[in-house]
């Protein structure tokens, strides 16, 4: 990274840090939110945009973490150790889910995925005793750390902003060592791939794993932000949202689901006087996004440069 | 010339798809060092053959062994891991990869363990090895292009620069001349010589172009509808009638 871009990115951290200030308290829920998202939607990315897997279930990760969560934080168990238990549940589902994606590509493993999500959602609407039915669980309770509490609107976005932030260097470091070339080998192609000694069976397994893990932490997360969770928000069309935000954003583009998690965070809330118009308007902007910007958002300046190159 | 023994060997190796005998029970030696030609009409089972040796497709009948092991439907991924490198008759880069990413993937995979690598720096300690191959063919111009972005020829360049970046024992090429341009064919002839030369490494070589395969290997099977039809030193068969009916005319 150039020194310029270094610069432009700290300057972006901190005027994100210094909105809180700024906003009443419903737009720093919205900002809270975004962190909450962004943690799965870059998971997702791991998934689908650099490993080239395709997940309409990540929703369902998102909902198993938050279940968790609820579960176990209302039990009275430390956060982080919640934070981690979470993780590993969804890491394993994900390395099971991950098995179909082996036989099976692009729209089948779609529905494979699919399927898992509508599984998952069932299971927590029906599973009364363990999830609360329709009715949820709620008065989940904020973690505190180190004996300091982050029930507030403010400390509470901070810490979830500064766990997103060790999310994504996470994964930018991970994606940066030889597996995230293998990553992209594997995308690109997977037969080439094996060829040359890379084990796809390891790293398609591991890519929907690790994605699943971002979107269970990012439940958690959720969880502790609304204190109140129902099965509606791990329903397969989140999935959809999702992969949506991966992809308008600009899948396997590092920075890609910061655009595209604004977008499914914020929009809706733009739109809103659009009332029943809302579903249209948004379809049609991202009909019109894809054709005319393929790569998603975040190549906007690659496509600069190219003009200006010419 | 017997003396040193071969480490690569195919014994009666068949492929039937139901009545279409593709392979048709082929043997094949080839000794360390070796360049073995394989020419023959299309269709005559050429790349069945070699996707039978390299695990791509399980053979109906046969053996192979390499270096005294038995390595009959073995996966690619098990061969790859024992120097076992190949190109496939049709262009396979990795396209979003920079063309330096493609070579450094092509042989990351042999250094260390999987775990490992997660540690190991972005490079993989191949930065050196490939600035190597980037020169020996001629890509450190494009090296941090994305290889799917280059002429045709170029990315043929880089398959090729692929499997061999790992300094297999062993490479498997399907037609590396098919689609490029005349003085990029003498090249490449030259860079193979060069590799078999300084490398040691053992080529078998699929061409439909007889001058590279006449200049490139000392020994050629030419093979007709599933089987080897003669062998020998190229000037033979080319010399030899059936072969000439069957595949080279006139
Ligand atoms: N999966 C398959 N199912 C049925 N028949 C097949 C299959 N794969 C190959 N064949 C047949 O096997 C025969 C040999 O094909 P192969 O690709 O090995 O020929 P080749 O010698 O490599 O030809 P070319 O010089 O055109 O590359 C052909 O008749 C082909 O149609
Ligand atoms: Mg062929």
């Amino acid at each position: 990274m150039t020194r310029t871009r270094l610069f432009m990115l700290a300057v972006a951290l901190i005027a994100f840090g210094v909105l809180p200030f700024f906003l009443k308290s419903y737009g720093l829920y919205l900002l809270t939110l975004f962190c909450v998202y962004l943690m799965a939607t870059y998971g997702l990315n791991l998934t689908v945009g650099y490993a080239g897997q395709m997940s309409l279930g990540h929703a369902a990760f998102f909902g198993i973490g938050a279940y968790h969560a609820a579960i176990l934080l209302k039990l009275g168990w430390p956060f982080l150790l919640v934070l981690a238990i979470a993780a590993v549940a969804c890491f394993i589902v994900g390395l099971a889910l991950g098995f179909p994606a082996l036989r099976v590509q692009h729209h089948y493993l779609a529905f494979a995925t699919l399927g898992f999500n509508v599984l998952v959602f069932l299971m927590m609407r029906n599973e009364q005793t363990i999830t609360g039915g329709t009715f949820g669980i709620s008065a989940i309770p904020r973690p505190s750390l180190l004996g300091y509490s982050l029930d507030g609107a403010i400390p509470f976005f901070y810490f979830t902003y500064a766990s997103t932030l060790t999310l994504v260097a996470l994964l930018w470091w991970l994606l940066r060592s030889p597996w995230g070339r293998a990553f992209a080998a594997l995308r690109d192609n997977p037969i080439r791939a094996e060829s040359l000694g890379i084990n796809i069976t390891a790293y398609t397994l591991l890519a929907f794993a690790i994605g699943a893990a971002c979107a269970g932490v990012g439940g958690v997360y959720f969880a502790a932000l609304v204190g109140f969770i129902e099965p509606a928000p791990f329903h397969f069309s989140w999935s959809m949202t999702m992969l949506l935000a991966v992809i308008v954003g600009g899948s396997g583009r590092f920075f890609g689901p910061v655009l595209g998690t604004v977008i499914i965070v914020l929009l809706p809330e733009w739109l809103r006087g659009a009332q029943n118009w809302y579903l249209a308007v948004f379809g049609f902007l991202v009909v019109a996004l894809m054709v005319w910007l393929p790569g998603g958002l975040s190549s906007i300046p690659d496509r600069f440069a190219r003009k200006a190159a010419k | 010339m017997t003396l040193r023994p071969s480490f690569l060997d195919v014994i009666d190796v068949r492929k039937h798809y139901g009545a279409i005998k593709a392979v048709d029970g082929v043997s094949l030696s080839v000794r360390p060092g070796e360049i073995v030609g394989v020419i023959g009409p299309n269709g005559s089972g050429k790349t069945t053959l070699f996707n039978t040796i390299l695990g791509q497709i399980k053979p109906t009948g046969g053996t192979v062994e390499f270096c005294g092991e038995d390595i009959t439907g073995m996966s690619p991924l098990e061969l790859a891991r024992r120097g076992v490198g190949r190109t496939f008759q049709t262009l396979q880069v990795f396209g979003r990869l920079s063309v330096r990413d493609n070579l450094i993937a092509a042989a990351q995979e042999s250094k260390g363990t999987m775990p490992g690598r997660l540690f190991a720096r972005p490079d993989a300690g191949l930065r050196h090895r490939s600035d190597e191959m980037l020169g020996l063919f001629r890509l450190e111009h494009v090296a941090s292009l994305p290889a799917g972005s280059l002429s045709y020829g170029q990315q043929k360049l880089i398959d090729i620069a692929m499997a061999f970046m790992p300094a297999p024992r062993l490479v498997l090429l399907d037609e590396p001349c098919a689609g490029v341009n005349p003085s990029l064919v003498d090249e490449l002839l030259d860079l193979l010589l060069a590799l078999n030369r300084t490398q040691g490494g053992s080529f078998v070589v699929i061409e439909h172009n007889m001058d590279f395969i006449m200049k490139l290997c000392p020994h050629v099977l030419c093979m007709v509808e599933g089987r080897v039809l003669a062998e020998g030193p190229p000037a033979a068969l080319q010399a030899n009638p059936q072969v000439l009916e069957a595949y080279l005319g006139n």
